[in-house]
């Protein structure tokens, strides 16, 4: 079993195929998108291969340490910053390959005109925790 | 097996063992294991006097657990020799609990996983999930909870408004997964509202009992939005109406005013409806006039301007709506609204798109969204 992180994208990824803003397609083209991915993440919660998956805000906050006895700088968000993450899913599949299946099948969710996005979709590989023995 | 009488034994079961020595800390956690051999136990052979059954086995649990740590020994003898009452003689002992787990010493997530623990009778395990954390980490946020109540004497007296605010948050939390938080608090408000006679614990539990009237009705099937002027609203449960709209009238009469008994006013007025045609603005505009001189809370001024926006027009509405901070949250929704109702559907539509963005939830970025899409879609016809 290997985990992988399933990274959708804001900004950053290449352009999709069919790449019109959400709310440019019709309310019944929503929710059919809506539907798909609900029911996707349904059946991988029955196969056992779900773990989690969250959406995020579109606004964030830039922040790093200022030093000792100072509040953290805070900056942001930057409307130049190239990658924003949507959100993920994470996967725990038997091979990679399983892992591209999965993708490739949320990238097929429908939107305007009922047709798929054809999303790019970011797939990562966990690192393991445990080291492979070798000898 | 009854799970709702076990929860609600769980408070008075705490108390006896409080009242015969134990302390806060280790009597909860006798009760907790208590309830959980109950949750294994009853369902094949439940006890005739189940608060009985509890007492003895959540005092049973807590002498092994005694017994287990010898440098509690002496402590051991001494308890079992000559019980020291925590508790007043007389005074309320689940009451005291309420207090006492929604202390101000406490972080509101703290606050609310003990108040549902030891006044709620629930379980770590139903409590992690119905807020979607590991048990590791529920089971380490109460007992850090525990500890920091663990030197405050269970006798003090303390804060209605501080338990109000932790029910409210269990409130608002609603429904996921198996456990319904709502129905939680319902039931806690009621529980308090019988033991102490305020009129803002009535407020409180007529608002949530309201609300929670139209839970059916706000909600379609697929998880989707249903706002309140669209609900159908034969889906309404008219008892929890009546019974709030009851316990309201009580509250009231008595000429105490406060923010829950506002806010379950206004949800009174529109719980009297029967068409959102019928509704009286001009009076729920009134309500929150109160609502807010007691808090001066933005969220309530802007509330206030939509429902101006209802009682005096769209424009009387984005009138009031100017004088507010742009950034406070769901302003640029009611914005997107009373643009709509203006006839601006254009301006309405990119509204909606921005409030989409902002929104702090899946289902209103959503419903945000769809109704960007349904007024583009009409433009474009």
């Amino acid at each position: 079993m290997a985990k992988y992180l399933l990274l959708k994208h804001y900004r950053g990824a290449p352009t999709g195929v069919n790449d019109v803003p959400m709310d440019q397609w019709t309310p019944g083209e929503i929710s059919a998108h809506l539907k798909y991915m609900d029911d996707f993440a349904a059946r991988l919660e029955e196969t056992g291969e779900y773990i989690d998956g969250q959406a995020l805000s579109p606004e964030g906050t830039w922040v790093r340490y200022d030093g000792e006895g100072r509040p953290p700088v805070t900056d942001g968000p930057f409307a130049e910053t190239k990658d924003l993450i949507a959100g993920w899913m994470v996967l725990d599949v038997d091979s990679y390959d399983r892992a591209l299946e999965l993708a490739g099948e949320l990238s097929a969710a429908p939107g305007a005109g009922g047709r798929p996005i054809h999303e790019w979709l970011e797939l990562r590989p966990f690192l393991a925790v445990h080291p492979t023995v070798t000898e | 097996m009854d799970g709702v009488l076990l929860r609600s034994l769980t408070p008075e079961v705490i108390a006896v063992l409080v009242r015969r020595g134990a302390d806060f800390a280790a009597a909860e956690d006798a009760v907790q294991e208590a309830l959980i051999e109950a949750l294994r136990t009853w369902p094949e052979r439940a006890p005739r006097d189940p608060k009985g059954w509890l007492v003895t086995v959540a005092w049973r649990k807590f002498l092994d657990a005694v017994r287990a740590d010898a440098s509690r020994r002496l402590r051991e003898q001494r308890v079992v020799a000559e019980p020291s009452p925590g508790l007043g003689p007389g005074g309320d002992d689940s009451l005291q609990l309420y207090f006492l787990c929604a202390h101000p010493y406490l972080t509101p997530s703290s606050a609310v996983a003990l108040t549902l623990r030891a006044v709620g009778g629930l379980t770590t395990g139903q409590i992690a999930r119905a807020y979607l954390v590991g048990e590791a980490t529920m089971a380490q946020r109460i007992s850090r909870a525990k500890r920091t109540v663990a030197g405050i004497p269970l006798d003090q007296p303390g804060d209605v408004a501080t338990v109000l605010r932790v029910l409210y948050l269990v409130f608002n939390e609603g429904y996921s997964g198996e456990l319904d938080l709502a129905a939680e608090a319902i039931r806690l408000t009621r529980q308090l509202a019988a033991r102490i006679d305020h009129q803002e614990v009535a407020g409180l539990l007529a608002l949530m009992l309201l609300h929670h009237a139209r839970r059916s009705a706000r909600t379609r099937s697929d998880g989707s939005l249903v706002p309140l002027a669209e609900q159908d609203r034969g889906l309404w449960d008219t008892r929890l109406i009546a019974e709030g709209v009851e316990v309201l009238q009580r509250a009231l009469a008595r000429d105490r005013l406060g923010e829950y008994q506002a806010q379950a006013a206004i949800a009174a007025l529109h719980a009297d409806a029967r068409t959102a045609e019928e509704t009286d603005w001009v009076q729920i505009v009134e309500w929150y006039d109160e609502l807010v001189r007691l808090t001066d809370s933005p969220v309530a001024r802007l509330n206030r301007a939509v429902a101006v926006g209802e009682a005096d027009g769209p424009r009387a509405g984005l009138a009031a709506l100017a004088s507010l901070d742009p950034t406070l949250p769901r302003h640029t929704a009611a914005a997107a609204y009373l643009h709509e109702r203006d006839g601006d559907r254009a301006a309405a539509a990119r509204l909606y798109a921005e409030a989409a963005r902002q929104a702090p939830n899946l289902p209103e970025r959503d419903h945000l969204t769809l109704q960007a899409a349904r007024l583009n879609t009409a433009l474009r016809r």
